[in-house]
């Protein structure tokens, strides 16, 4: 309460009491819900990196406490697990080609769909509109022997990213398209003045215009791959496992080591954090463009 | 560049369209070229269509090599009765889809479903509606609320269930620990492990993990409400709720509309936080769709099943897609001004 009334007096031209600020509840009240949101969303979170730091008998003794003493052990042991490092070494393997994959054939197919007219056109769009509506879960078993036994591409990086990316390309699509559109169509003229083919445009001024579409689609389709579980799941095994599938592994295999769980848990969600934190502004416009399409 | 020097030149050329003719954009020409007909205008068609083929093929080749041939695939393997082995040769007609849709476990994982898909909304909407309202204002550490509101969207299914895993354990687990703190007790088989709590506890989590994206949506679609209404309200003396009730909500919409089609989606095919959390157990209180199909087809290779359950899981999906397009969708596919 008092934060605000001090505010409002140190800096208070008559614009800013004008601002709707002005008859929403008192800034505390908002303040202490913001704060027990947090409070439940990182929550589970922290304790998680916090119990790696603790030993099975503290986390038995004194569930909720803090670590007394901070005990390393536990990170050191998954961080000189080989294992580890290669699941690790597979979800960046597994996950670029995804997103290369994605971005290049999504890119080529939204070009004509955007800036070419042609009988159809409309058509073909609406087949990877209605991809959207095809969950891979539905596909999942003939996917698998698809892939295993015709494609003979069981347990390895491209048998896990070739499906992976067809089933990001719908959404790629759909994003991409509209921002093609959008640029100016005075742009093409002047290439084409300048005796540039479309397959030049789409090189020399498509792909560098189009780079913050992307991006968008770049990142979506990575962290989708990253944190992908099923179909790797199916896919595979031993040392070409992904990260997922290593903490689901682990946490089975080491049931009663809590501690150790919470150690493994923790280091395979920093990839994913420090990645979204570097890119969150990409993600949360590729979802404002997916809502607003 | 040279390039935004012709732009512009050309934009005020009356001279543009035909130097374009001549440079393949047969659209624009076509009744002037049409008089001269012509192998020049064959040709650059079947160019145009070439170019068209070389930048559509590889996606729609990828597209329907491990998308559409799956999908069709399920379709013919839910008419055979199948071991995995062997060519399809046992066909049994409907009989795959009457024991899915006589079977108790497949009926009760489609009555989860569709209670996950009730339940997602009716928690998750006035939850995230009323964060987003409260966070929609110049506050401080305003960006740091709205990055650490979105981390458990982003961390994988796996590692978030396997987080709450641990914190669920019976006896040992924080959650335990904090009732038992309080004077009560946990349920003695666990909260994953009663049947009459699983699910309720599977939708806890499953609040947890995708409250965030709800409300970053719903932040998103409050920035293109019009400051003028905010302050035109305010003029003639309108309360906080009155503004929200009256102009925010309304103008979100949209948003919450799109939201609760793509929370739909999302809950019908749900896999990856039960599979982690319960592999659908116990007695099946929390099996899903997605868990059912996977189950029948990759750990008891009964794939005539697993393609029949796909199939009604694909319908069903399609319907209550084409329902909510029709019912709720439909106000938003009139053109409106001023948004992308």
């Amino acid at each position: 309460m008092s934060a605000q009334t001090m505010s409002d007096l140190s800096l208070a031209p008559t614009t800013r009491q004008r601002r709707p600020g002005a008859f929403r509840p008192a800034n505390v009240v908002v303040y202490g819900i913001a704060l027990v949101v947090v409070a439940l969303t990182l929550g589970p979170v922290i304790y998680g990196v916090l119990g790696g730091f603790r030993t099975n008998a503290q986390l038995a003794a004194t569930p909720a406490g803090l670590p007394d003493p901070w005990v390393l052990d536990n990170y050191i042991g998954v961080l000189t697990n080989p294992t580890f490092w290669q699941y690790t070494w597979n979800s960046a393997g597994v996950s670029l080609i995804t997103t290369a994959v994605v971005v290049i054939f999504g890119v080529m197919a939204a070009y004509p769909l955007a800036r070419y007219e042609f009988k159809g056109r409309e058509g073909l769009f609406m087949v990877f509109v209605i991809g959207l509506l095809f969950p891979a879960t539905v596909a999942i078993v003939p996917l698998f022997i698809l892939i295993t036994q015709n494609l003979q591409l069981g347990n390895t990086w491209i048998g896990v990213a070739l499906p992976q990316a067809a089933f990001a390309l719908p959404m790629t699509v759909v994003i991409l398209r509209p921002f093609l559109m959008a640029l100016p169509k005075e742009l093409e003229e002047a290439a084409m003045i300048d005796g540039t083919s479309r397959i030049g445009f789409f090189w020399r001024i498509l792909i560098p215009l189009s780079g913050p579409g992307m991006v968008t689609v770049g990142v979506l389709a990575f962290v989708g791959s990253w944190n992908a579980y099923l179909l790797p799941l199916l896919l595979l095994q031993g040392d070409m496992k992904t990260l997922p599938l290593g903490v689901a592994d682990f946490s089975s295999e080491h049931a009663s080591d809590t501690a150790g769980v919470f150690a493994f848990t923790s280091l395979a969600m920093i990839p994913a954090l420090v990645f979204f934190l570097a890119m969150q502004k990409r993600i949360v416009n590729g979802l404002q463009g997916a809502v607003k399409g | 560049m040279a390039d935004d020097v012709t732009t512009s030149d050309v934009a005020a050329s009356p001279a543009t369209s035909p130097v374009q003719g001549a440079a393949g954009r047969t659209s624009q020409v076509r009744p002037a070229a049409s008089a001269r007909g012509g192998r020049r205008r064959m040709n650059s068609q079947l160019r145009k269509r070439l170019e068209i083929f070389f930048f559509v093929a590889p996606a729609l080749a990828l597209f329907a090599m491990f998308v559409i041939v799956p999908i069709v695939t399920a379709v013919q393997m839910s008419l055979f009765r199948w071991k995995g082995i062997g060519p399809l040769v046992d066909f049994v007609g409907l009989q795959n889809y009457v024991s899915v849709l006589t079977n108790d476990v497949f009926t009760g994982a489609v009555t989860h479903n569709l209670l996950i898909v009730g339940l997602s909304i009716v928690i998750q909407l006035p939850l995230g509606l009323a964060i987003a309202l409260l966070l929609n204002r110049k506050m401080w550490g305003q960006s740091a609320l709205r990055t650490i509101i979105f981390v458990p969207y982003v961390l994988a299914e796996v590692v978030a269930g396997v987080i709450w895993l641990q914190l669920l354990q019976p006896q040992y687990g924080v959650i335990d620990g904090i009732f038992t703190a309080v004077g009560l007790e946990g349920p003695d088989q666990g909260w994953l492990g009663d049947p009459d709590l699983a699910l309720g506890t599977l939708m806890v989590v499953l609040t947890w993990k995708y409250l965030g994206l709800a409300v970053i949506l719903f932040l998103a679609g409050l920035q293109s409400v019009p400051e003028e209404l905010y302050e035109a309200a305010q003029l003639d003396g309108a309360t906080w709720w009155q503004v929200q009730r009256k102009i925010t909500i309304p103008l979100l919409g949209p948003t919450l509309r799109t939201w609760g089609f793509l929370s739909m989606i999302g809950s019908l095919q749900l896999f990856d936080m039960v599979w982690i959390l319960t592999r659908g157990g116990p007695a099946n209180a929390t099996t899903t769709m997605a868990t059912f199909l996977v189950n029948e087809g990759t750990q008891r290779a009964n794939f005539g099943i697993a393609g029949a359950a796909s199939v009604v899981l694909f319908v069903i999906a399609l319907f209550m897609a084409v329902l909510y397009q029709q019912l709720i969708l439909r106000r938003d596919t009139r053109p409106e001004t001023g948004r992308k």
